[in-house]
């Protein structure tokens, strides 16, 4: 029978959830890396029981965990607990080193800070971590100062890919709130070549070689907050996603608006039609209907809870603008949490669950394409991001 | 030799991590080092990070090897963190007497 795993980030901690393909009854395991912010986990398409997690501290930096095992047990990549005598070279899997050299990439630009003066990029924490769809040791992880680095190691190793850092533009990044993240990465399944990512606030870009060279796919974006409202980047994009069956159609959520792409990013148009507010972070597709979308409406970018205390998913079933309102399990009210941009995720069941977690704790699943929500766990720390393996 | 008697040439230095690095190493309390002389913060942090190689990038920055901004290194109730790396620790660490103190920033309210 059919199994879901929930890899669960958050504050505090990872933690799995695991249930048949009912989705009804949960085993709750964790917290695995206890006091650590767990930004990310994500497992190989090719291999389910490899797991990926980006592990982070503001003491002590970031570290990389890997399982082999479905998450059971966990291990630093180039690291043997068990030969724990001195071991060189040193454990470079957590080290993520700007590639400044002329030869293989473009020598380091800065970026735009708050105040609108230039910083030199520096980095901070991996925020997204996506296995490639073929290698189940090959990696990507995308950065705080934003950037993408790849492993073909299992993660003892990385490096940036810099042609998309280095492709000019970098001057005219500048952090969101959250930092300035490379958050979203899409590999394209039916085009091993094609990657999309996404950064706040620089907006989204495309390879079309691999990760070589980019380019910014921000046509149609219209963002009222910076100089130039449909510049060509500097866009606060919270999170892009895709159905893999329609690899060519994109859905965003902006700062505010959300947005569909029908040419591979080329051109969006906003479809927030008539949601109550188009500012959020979540933005997910539904895995058997492609034009079935949801995302999680908050207040403003100056109020991250839902509106009137009420949380909500929208969904639409006609691929943006007619939506409508999901609340049936979900609080009526005093609900003031919000939903991090990495924190929604869909499983591939012949009935598509869709499941989010909230910064107050609580994980949501619905068995039936959004129709009902019942919370998984209630308490956990913030959760920072909810990925979802569906297993045979 | 046993893990607590230092070699002909080189001294036993005692260092105490904080917990989270203590659970990611597997370290139970106090870590005692072999370190050659002379003994200074860059040799026992080479040192702690040859016998546990998790805590690369820790405690200081890979290539830098700049020490972690709310880290710091206390022993004998001195604050060495701004001490440069290659200055001698004092002779109660270098012998064993006193522990190097790795201490994190407290925060919070």
């Amino acid at each position: 029978m059919s199994q879901v795993r929930v890899l669960v980030g958050t504050r505090k901690g990872a933690f799995i959830l695991t249930a048949d393909g009912k989705r009804e009854k949960w085993e709750v395991s964790g917290p695995f890396f206890g006091g650590w912010e767990i930004y990310h986990m994500k497992g190989s398409p090719v291999d389910p029981d490899r797991i990926y997690a980006s592990q982070t501290s503001g003491w002590f930096g970031q570290l990389l965990q890997a399982s082999s095992d479905g998450g059971k047990t966990w291990f630093q990549p180039g690291v043997k607990p068990e030969e724990a005598t001195p071991q060189f070279p040193p454990v470079k899997s957590n080290r993520f080193v700007y590639d400044a050299s002329a030869e293989t990439g473009k020598p380091l630009t800065t970026h735009q800070w708050y105040d609108g003066s230039q910083k030199p990029w520096e980095f901070k924490r991996v925020w997204h971590l996506e296995p490639s769809l073929t290698d189940p040791i090959t990696v990507y992880a995308g950065v705080e100062d934003a950037a993408i680095f790849r492993s073909t190691d299992g993660g003892e190793n990385w490096h940036e890919m810099p042609g998309l850092r280095g492709h000019g533009t970098g001057p005219d990044w500048q952090p969101g709130a959250g930092g300035m993240c490379l958050h979203s990465i899409i590999l394209d399944p039916s085009n091993p070549e094609r990657i999309y990512i996404a950064i706040s606030a620089a907006g989204a870009f495309r390879s079309d070689d691999g990760g070589q060279t980019w380019k910014p796919i921000n046509k149609g974006l219209y963002s009222k907050y910076i100089p130039n409202p449909t510049a060509e980047v500097g866009h606060c994009v919270h999170h892009i996603a895709m159905n893999p069956a329609r690899p060519d159609k994109l859905f965003m959520q902006k700062h505010w608006d959300v947005m569909r792409s029908d040419d591979a990013g080329d051109n969006w148009t906003k479809i927030s039609g008539n949601l109550p507010t188009d500012f959020g972070f979540v933005i997910d597709v539904n895995s058997n209907e492609p034009e079935t979308i949801y995302v999680v409406p908050i207040k403003s970018d100056s109020e991250h809870f839902p509106l009137d205390g009420k949380l909500r998913v929208y969904r639409s079933r006609t691929g943006g603008n007619e939506w409508e309102e999901l609340g049936k399990g979900l609080p009526e009210r005093d609900c003031y949490v919000n939903v991090l941009r990495d924190a929604m995720a869909v499983d591939k069941l012949d009935e598509c669950g869709v499941y989010f977690g909230t910064t107050g704790g609580q994980v949501y699943v619905s068995p039936d394409g959004g129709d009902s929500w019942k919370a998984i766990v209630h308490d956990l720390p913030g959760v920072l991001s909810v990925e979802v393996q569906t297993l045979a | 030799m046993d893990e607590f008697t230092a070699g002909a040439n080189t001294s036993l230095v005692r260092v105490q991590i904080p917990y989270h690095l203590r659970n990611l190493a597997r370290i139970d309390g106090e870590v005692a080092l072999e370190v050659a002389p002379p003994v200074t913060l860059r040799s026992v942090l080479d040192a702690l990070e040859a016998r546990y190689p998790m805590l690369c990038g820790t405690i200081r920055e890979h290539d830098t090897k700049k020490r972690r901004p709310f880290l710091r290194f206390f022993a004998c109730e001195e604050d060495l963190s701004h001490q440069p790396p290659d200055a001698p620790l004092p002779d109660a660490v270098a012998e064993g007497r006193e522990p190097l103190l790795i201490i994190g920033a407290i925060a919070g309210g």
